[in-house]
């Protein structure tokens, strides 16, 4: 055993739970370098940031329990050391960022004191604290950091909360900084920019750097060595390149095939005349503008995909066309008639041609219903679509056909993963046969390897049915394998459109560009050619 | 925060405003005050005299006028059985109700927040179970029965406080404990919720993650995020204790708001119960922005 700065020895731990015992993970090893940048990659439950919660003594005993290894930190075992001398390694020596900023900060105290307050607990006066915390703004990247100081979390946007965390990580200089899904719930152009700003402050301080991620992308953009962990254990472990050019354990070839954006792109035949044509659709909250003069065509059978960062308008679309929210002014042409000027009962009958399927499933579906009286509410409503003698059989069929099984109608949602909940939301929108289905990030929240089926499904229903799809979403690796056609969106206006090729090959304006080489691709020979093109674009 | 707090009080100055409006509509809904207020042998002649000299005769708009320009100047007629100003009858309990909710209140926040938040540290223990089940009794304790327990046990069969009245501070003992079992119950639920959340929160792992150390984590970190909802909890119970604690000032003869209202209604002396009904909304509408200030001074988020 030579002498790493971290070296994590056969760790166990386990979780009592209602359910019995969890074995979150089972006998991981793993070490760190300095100035070196492992990624530890899994999907939700393989036990991935249960190893940096130890380090961190941050598994609460009980429920947690740590059965067997040793955490050797600069050749010290941390596991054995006392509370205080783990607590004067937090935030000093080894230190930690989380997914998910908003909540990992206090909502009530000013972020200068969060970010000072690593410092005040190991001691430092308050005037080095703040100064240093002052600094340490400024080098992040937060404008203005004299008045950032007494500012509060929730008046920052998500980058700069993440930039935040970083520089209350980085106040005492530590030697080790493990960020757990730092850049998840954050848009493809600012999680570049947080990815750039990690590998910078990794250079200047020659911290090592623990990457947590469920992102093939972000481990061929940032790490040196990676090990992937599957239900607890490490399946496999080397570089980047190697993962991916031969990957050795089944799991690692699962989650490379499931990586989107590597598939054949749709050539799109003669189109069919369009059945939604939306002109000049506009919506403003008070003096805010949401959506600006969108226009567009769905044709029957085609799937157009709306891709935008968060506040780009993509969602108002469809809430604006299946009137979940009025326009402020514009037109949906449902087959030539005006969709907005319907009234509230011709409306409802319009409906059922038009369904959606939401991001989170645990939310659209209602917790207190069956899967058959969530499947079948539609036909209660839609009296002519089948008669009530049918309806066990149909719901039956309609589970089968989204890959669940008859016997699954009788349980309510919470039984089920995420994946298969939103299975059952497909199921329900297919039960009142529409000719088009709007998904709103409707994969987004789930693990890429479901994700893949999920998509998998969407693509066999649009051949086998003729569906058209609305597909919104953020992640344009994803519409690359699924879409015809795509809308690019920005501060609600339509910046570009086209077909996938057009996009993906040819793209026109340069925030589509920017979009395209921000986005993570799990190659990392790629990958490494879309950072240099991405730089080259931020210093133009 | 100025503006949040503009916004607030405005909307709890309209709620007065429609009290105001509604009291003196319903007092002439419930029929002719001169059959109210006069004594049911009282003549016709009387009737007509008393109509005359209350202005009952003029329009309603009129009538409305005059009692609005009176609210004004807080002159609500003389009381019909003390033959003094009705405000100063009410007043004069009023004091007596304030030092009762006053009293009451801080004991019960002091005591509630320190057993709810020990309860939260010793979630599933044998602490946390005993405060657990005190608190669902106290919560669900009907307080007209453990006032009558409380007199038959400590005053009728042991002697040691006095059965009702003031005068020394042994007679405030019982009042404020029977007062107290049930806001402390409720808080006290509150409390070692929104703390056991707020122990369980991301931000605690972050301050753990910095190297934190425990008491100010528990103490700066935790207690102002969980004293949020506890706030509106204390708010709602004053308000319930201010509003006059009818039952128990009843049973303890004690000479406070709810008492008063109690024997004025039964003694038609309807200016007292207009004044009491006055004094104790303004006092709730006070209380309301003291709750509206506190909350703004603990949560950043709302002061926009």
């Amino acid at each position: 055993m030579g002498n790493h700065l971290l070296e994590v020895r056969d760790l166990s731990v386990r979780f009592h739970t209602a359910q019995g015992m969890v074995n979150a993970v089972n006998g991981i090893s793993w070490h760190l370098d300095r100035g070196e940048t492992l990624a530890i990659l899994g999907e939700s439950g393989s036990g991935k940031s249960v190893s940096a919660s130890a380090i961190m003594n941050l598994i609460d005993t009980p429920p947690g329990e740590i059965t067997a290894g040793q955490i050797l930190f600069d050749g010290v075992d941390l596991l054995q050391a006392a509370p205080e001398m783990r607590r004067r390694t937090n935030g000093k020596r080894i230190s930690m960022i989380f997914q998910d900023p908003l909540s990992h900060l206090n909502p009530v105290y000013p972020v200068g004191w969060q970010i000072a307050e690593t410092a005040l607990a190991h001691g430092w006066t308050k005037t080095a604290a703040y100064d240093r915390a002052l600094s340490l703004m400024a080098r992040v990247g937060i404008p203005d950091p004299q008045a950032a100081l007494s500012k509060y979390p929730h008046e920052f946007s998500g980058g700069q909360r993440q930039r935040l965390m970083i520089a209350m990580a980085l106040m005492l200089k530590p030697e080790i900084l493990i960020a757990d899904e730092p850049t998840t719930a954050l848009d493809v152009t600012v999680q570049a920019e947080v990815l750039s700003l990690l590998e910078e402050l990794k250079a200047e301080t020659g911290m090592g750097l623990v990457l947590i991620t469920h992102d093939l992308g972000v481990v061929a953009d940032a790490a040196d060595r990676a090990v992937v962990m599957e239900g607890g254990r490490i399946v496999e472990a080397g570089t980047p390149h190697d993962l991916y050019h031969s990957p050795k354990h089944p799991y690692t070839q699962k989650l490379l095939a499931a990586a989107p954006g590597k598939g054949v792109m749709r050539t799109a035949g003669k189109l069919a005349p369009p059945i939604l044509e939306v002109h000049d659709l506009k919506k403003s909250y008070g003096a805010f503008e949401a959506l600006r003069q969108v226009g567009f065509d769905l044709h029957a059978g085609e799937t157009l995909a709306v891709v935008g960062e968060s506040g780009s308008g993509k969602s108002t679309i469809a809430r604006l066309v299946l009137r979940l929210e009025e326009a402020t002014s514009g037109q949906v042409l449902w087959k030539g008639e005006d969709l907005l000027a319907k009234s509230p009962k011709e409306m409802a009958k319009l409906r059922r041609q038009l369904q959606m399927v939401f991001q989170d499933p645990t939310q659209s579906l209602n917790p207190h219903m069956t899967v058959f009286e969530i499947i079948s509410e539609g036909w209660a409503i839609h009296r002519d679509i089948l008669p009530k003698s049918q309806w066990r059989a149909r719901v039956a069929e309609l589970l089968e056909q989204v890959g669940l099984s008859a016997a699954h109608a009788m349980r309510a949602p919470h039984q089920f993963s995420g994946g298969q909940r939103q299975r059952i939301a497909i199921a329900r929108a297919l039960a009142l046969e529409p000719e088009v289905i709007i998904c709103d990030e409707a994969v987004s929240a789930l693990d890429v390897s479901i994700q893949k089926q999920v998509i998998d499904l969407l693509g066999d229903l649009r051949d086998r049915l003729g569906i058209a799809f609305l597909f919104i979403a953020h992640d344009l690796p994803l519409v690359r394998d699924f879409a015809d056609r795509i809308l690019v969106m920005q501060k609600g206006e339509i910046v570009e459109q086209g077909t996938v090729h057009q996009i993906f090959d040819a793209a026109q304006h340069p925030y589509t560009q920017r979009l395209l080489y921000a986005g993570l691709d799990a190659d990392p020979d790629v990958q490494a050619e879309r950072r240099r093109k991405r730089r080259m674009l931020e210093r133009a | 925060m100025k503006s949040m707090l503009g916004k607030r009080a405005v909307s709890s100055f309209v709620s007065l405003l429609v009290l105001i409006v509604l009291v003196f509509f319903l007092s002439r809904l419930t029929g002719d005050p001169a059959a109210l207020y006069l004594p049911i042998d009282a003549s016709e002649a009387m009737r007509e005299n008393f109509r005359e000299i209350n202005g009952l005769n003029d329009p309603v708009l009129v009538q409305f006028g005059h009692y609005l320009s009176d609210l004004v100047r807080l002159d609500f007629g003389d009381s019909l059985r003390k033959a003094r100003p009705a405000i100063d009858v009410v007043l004069e309990a009023f004091v007596w109700t304030l030092w009762l909710a006053l009293i009451t209140m801080v004991l019960v926040t002091v005591a509630a927040i320190v057993v709810g938040a020990l309860a939260a540290f010793n979630v599933g223990r044998g602490f946390d179970r005993v405060a657990s089940v005190f608190s669902l009794i106290g919560a669900s304790a009907p307080d007209f029965w453990v006032a009558i327990v409380g007199i038959v046990l400590f005053s009728v069969t042991l002697g040691w406080l006095p059965t009702s009245g003031t005068g020394t501070i042994w007679h405030w003992i019982l009042p404020v404990a029977v007062l107290f079992i049930r806001p402390f119950g409720l808080i006290l639920q509150i409390v070692r919720g929104s703390m056991i959340n707020a122990l369980g929160s991301a931000y605690v792992k972050t301050a753990r993650a910095k190297g934190v150390k425990n008491r100010p984590i528990i103490f700066v970190h935790t207690l102002r995020n969980a004293m949020l909802p506890v706030i509106t909890v204390i708010g709602d119970q004053a308000a319930a204790l201010l509003n006059g604690a009818v039952v128990v000032e009843t049973i303890f003869g004690f000479p406070g708001v709810g008492k008063l209202m109690i024997d004025s209604i039964l003694q038609r002396d309807f200016n007292v119960i207009l004044a009491a009904i006055m004094v104790t909304a303004l006092a709730i509408f006070v209380m309301n922005i003291v709750i509206d200030i506190a909350y703004a001074l603990l949560d950043p988020r709302i002061r926009t």
